[in-house]
């Protein structure tokens, strides 16, 4: 299949570890990765929805218009910008309204319109539903039996169920099944569907209170046998790795859990060094003895 | 006799709600947000509990609810704790009356930023976005890093594509959101 690969802010910026593990994983699965050119940020659904919504909205559907033009479409690795897009895809669906109104700013400002033909796709229903399981683990090279990963399943790939209808958001075991194709185990732990405290704008405006989020739930991690933290949103990602670090110097609590993106983790199933999946240049050091890679 | 009727019990008594206060068109924009169940909330207070902001703050998501209903548009839109929500969805995904609480912060939201009471942190993400196209923009340290594994060292959005960076502006600009987060056009890089 071709789909167009949506990069957003975080991933290409920060983590582009991330970004290097998915381009080598998904042609092995027969995935040709098309890129956007042009594509701005989605825009981050909790902080620019929260400060002026038509601005959110008009943004976002000039990235779906960039991707229709392309004729197909779309996945992306973060939750933050698959809540924009998918969302806004939505509403553009649903409400004739604001489809009139966001497509006069686009023909009258960049000679663009809206139509509706794309199909937003999270990173894992493209695994699951498109790829599917079977044929992921014909790419598994070596088992990570070592790694014993605490899932955190962040909040716009779910939320809103009435919106998103991709299952359950209060099924915590919702993402098991992809981790553990890789070999590695799962490890549950109390709260876990609990947000990382990244959004909403909420990292930018009180760091502090973010980082409680995260502390909390670093703190339920430790009390069980998990040894590395999974997630496939690059936001919450960031929380996670840079977070420990900012959480010893803010609450004075260190936590030394090596954090890697789902996509970083097929990466290593299928053979890449945790230098090629960018994993040792995070802020939180990772020992492959410890992992067992 | 004349003293009672200048003075009105909401002055002396905050528990009491003076109608001057009221502000229907804020409430018409709290409905379009939640949809007309935002009457039909029986302050169950499922928001609140579920709320991770809520355990850690005084941010109360029912109490906004209901002072919002009541339209108290300045107290509502001027507390700082409405900034306190991480959008997570909880409280949307399990309020039993489908009030969409997180769209109505949202709204309030939007309605703080239009009113002046935009932090500066949130002033400072949206200059980013419109100067480089992105809320979170490359720098040198990374675009190193992206080389060193094998990737292009711009990636091919707007980082690599001041066309993209224009339209981004063009429509901020129409919108009206260059003029509301105080964005000078010089800040554009050439």
């Amino acid at each position: 299949m071709r789909i167009a690969f949506f990069l957003g802010c975080v991933m290409p910026h920060r983590y582009p570890g991330i970004e290097a593990a998915i381009r080598r994983v998904l042609p092995e699965l027969d995935v040709e990765i098309l890129d956007i050119e042009g594509a701005t940020c989605c825009p981050a659904p909790g902080v620019f929805g929260s400060f002026h919504k038509p601005t959110w909205s008009a943004i976002a559907a000039r990235n779906l218009v960039l991707i229709e033009e392309m004729g197909v479409d779309v996945f992306t690795a973060c939750n933050g910008c698959f809540g924009t897009l998918y969302d806004v895809n939505h509403e553009l669906r649903h409400d004739h309204i604001l489809r009139q109104e966001v497509n006069q700013i686009l023909r009258e400002e960049i000679g663009r319109e809206y139509h509706g033909g794309v199909e937003v796709k999270n990173f894992i229903s493209l695994l699951k539903d498109d790829i599917g399981l079977d044929k992921i683990s014909t790419i598994v090279e070596r088992k990570l039996t070592g790694i014993r990963a605490a899932v955190h399943l962040g909040c716009h790939w779910l939320r809103p169920l009435q919106i998103k209808q991709q299952g359950n958001p209060e099924a915590y075991k919702i993402i098991d099944d992809v981790i553990e194709v890789t070999g590695a185990q799962v490890i549950h732990y109390k709260d876990e569907l609990k947000c990382c405290g990244a959004g909403g704008g909420v990292r930018a405006a009180d760091k502090t209170l973010s980082l409680n989020f995260t502390l909390e739930k670093l703190r339920n991690i430790s009390q069980t046998s998990a040894n590395c933290i999974t997630q496939f949103c690059p936001f919450c990602h960031l929380q996670f790795d840079l977070g420990q670090r900012e959480i010893k110097e803010a609450f004075g609590e260190t936590y030394n859990y090596p954090v890697l993106h789902v996509g970083q983790l097929l990466g290593l199933a299928m053979g890449m060094t945790l230098d090629e999946v960018g994993a040792t240049r995070h802020f939180t050091h990772i020992d492959p003895d410890d992992l067992g890679l | 006799m004349a003293e009672s009727e200048s003075e009105s019990p909401s002055d002396t008594n905050p528990e009491v709600l003076n109608l001057n206060e009221v502000d229907q068109a804020f409430i018409k924009e709290i409905v379009k947000a939640g949809g007309e169940n935002v009457f039909a909330c029986y302050q169950c207070g499922t928001c609140t509990a579920g709320c991770p902001a809520g355990w850690k703050t005084a941010f109360k998501i029912r109490t906004i609810l209901r002072k919002s209903i009541l339209g108290l548009k300045k107290e509502v839109i001027s507390d700082r704790a409405i900034w306190n929500c991480t959008t997570c969805y909880t409280c949307y995904d399990r309020c039993p009356r489908d009030v969409r609480p997180t769209e109505v912060i949202k709204t309030i939201r939007n309605l703080a930023v239009k009113g002046g009471y935009m932090l500066d942190s949130h002033k400072a993400v949206s200059h980013f976005a419109l100067k480089m196209g992105h809320a979170v923009p490359i720098n040198e340290q990374f675009a190193e890093q992206r080389e060193a594994l094998g990737l292009a060292r711009l990636p091919p959005n707007a980082s690599s594509d001041k066309k993209a960076i224009k339209e981004f502006q063009k429509i901020a600009k129409r919108t009206g959101f260059k003029g509301l987060v105080d964005f000078e056009e010089e800040e554009t890089p050439e």
